[in-house]
């Protein structure tokens, strides 16, 4: 099924997500990512010398974990222009994510590009960890495809 | 005094590192991270739909800085070799030895396909007074990479917000 703007409203929930990290969640995404730096696969180093209570998801990682969620919710059409986070407390093997959004503005813009603006949130228990703001483009209708946008039509 | 240095403050604003990268944007590299998240967008696994949509294959826009982070050594390498260079030079020339990332904007643009070869520079755009939070003492930075394609498309822009620190137990900080 193809989400269209049409589908779509301020308050709008995505789907929620939650996973459950391990150790290996934490270094295959850090590899995956090609981040060598140690206090994403290293115990001792992380604790050691970061002061942080184990090893923990890396930037690039979350950026990637955010895009799954968004486009979980769009679906392929779904074209993410914009994405914003704060990382407020690290993820760590054992924690379980749970990842909620709305929609907060659906607009168009002068080339005719729909577009919704998201609020995310990642939590681990009581502990949030991760706040972000999204832009992503929505077909108009099963004919419109935001992939096919570029240069002035192209606006995130 | 708790304003950043003349030295640094010069470097806001300049063009540094610009790099390309020595091996092209790899499919099959590409699904480290979708396996690592564990996503299941056809457009990824599925030509057909890839055809449909972006008229070939892509790799997810969250992969954009991965293409040109560096091996972590290559011959003829003295020392490690780090992405984000500028951060790791204000971690050294502000005596920071500790680094925390706490905000990453990415503003996407031309998709990035199998094959593209990327490049990138570097833009310290400001270095805050000296801050003290529950980590320690120190700076906050912000620094933009904008990447580019073989035809010179902007790919993508992103922005990092970083805090370099002493943790308390080091002593007090400069």
């Amino acid at each position: 099924m193809t989400l269209t703007i049409d589908q779509v409203e301020v308050g709008t929930a995505l789907p929620e997500l939650r996973y459950d990290v391990t150790a290996t969640t934490v270094v295959l995404g850090a590899l995956a990512s090609r981040d060598w730096r140690p206090m994403h696969h290293d115990y001792k180093f992380a604790t050691e010398r970061n002061g942080t209570q184990d090893i923990f998801l890396n930037t690039p990682n979350l950026a990637a974990w955010f895009e799954r969620f968004i486009t979980d919710w769009t679906g392929p059409r779904g074209r993410i222009g914009r994405m914003t986070f704060r990382m407020r407390d690290s993820v760590y093997p054992d924690d379980r994510m749970d990842f909620t959004g709305a929609v907060t503005a659906v607009t168009t813009d002068d080339a005719g590009c729909a577009w919704a603006d998201i609020d995310i949130a990642l939590t681990v228990g009581d502990r949030l960890c991760c706040t972000c703001t999204a832009r992503v483009a929505i077909p108009t209708d099963n004919s419109d495809n935001p992939w096919a946008r570029k240069g002035q039509n192209w606006t995130p | 005094m708790t304003a950043p240095p003349a030295e640094i403050v010069a470097l806001v604003g300049q063009n540094q590192y610009p790099k390309t990268a020595t091996f092209p944007v790899e499919l099959s590299y590409s699904y480290n991270t979708l396996s690592a998240t564990e996503n299941g967008n056809p457009l990824y696994w599925d030509e057909q739909v890839a055809h449909d949509i972006t008229d070939g294959m892509t790799v997810p826009p969250s992969t954009m800085s991965l293409w040109m982070r560096p091996h972590r050594w290559e011959p003829g390498a003295t020392e490690e070799q780090v992405a984000l260079q500028v951060h790791f030079d204000l971690k050294e020339k502000l005596g920071l030895p500790e680094a925390i990332m706490s905000d990453n904007t990415l503003i996407l643009h031309e998709p990035v396909r199998p094959g593209d070869i990327i490049s990138h520079h570097q833009v310290l755009r400001s270095v805050s007074d000296e801050k003290t939070t529950k980590l320690g003492t120190g700076r906050f930075w912000v620094i933009d990479i904008e990447y580019l394609n073989q035809d010179d498309e902007l790919v993508g822009i992103e922005s990092y917000t970083g805090f370099g620190y002493k943790r308390p137990d080091d002593g007090s900080s400069s």
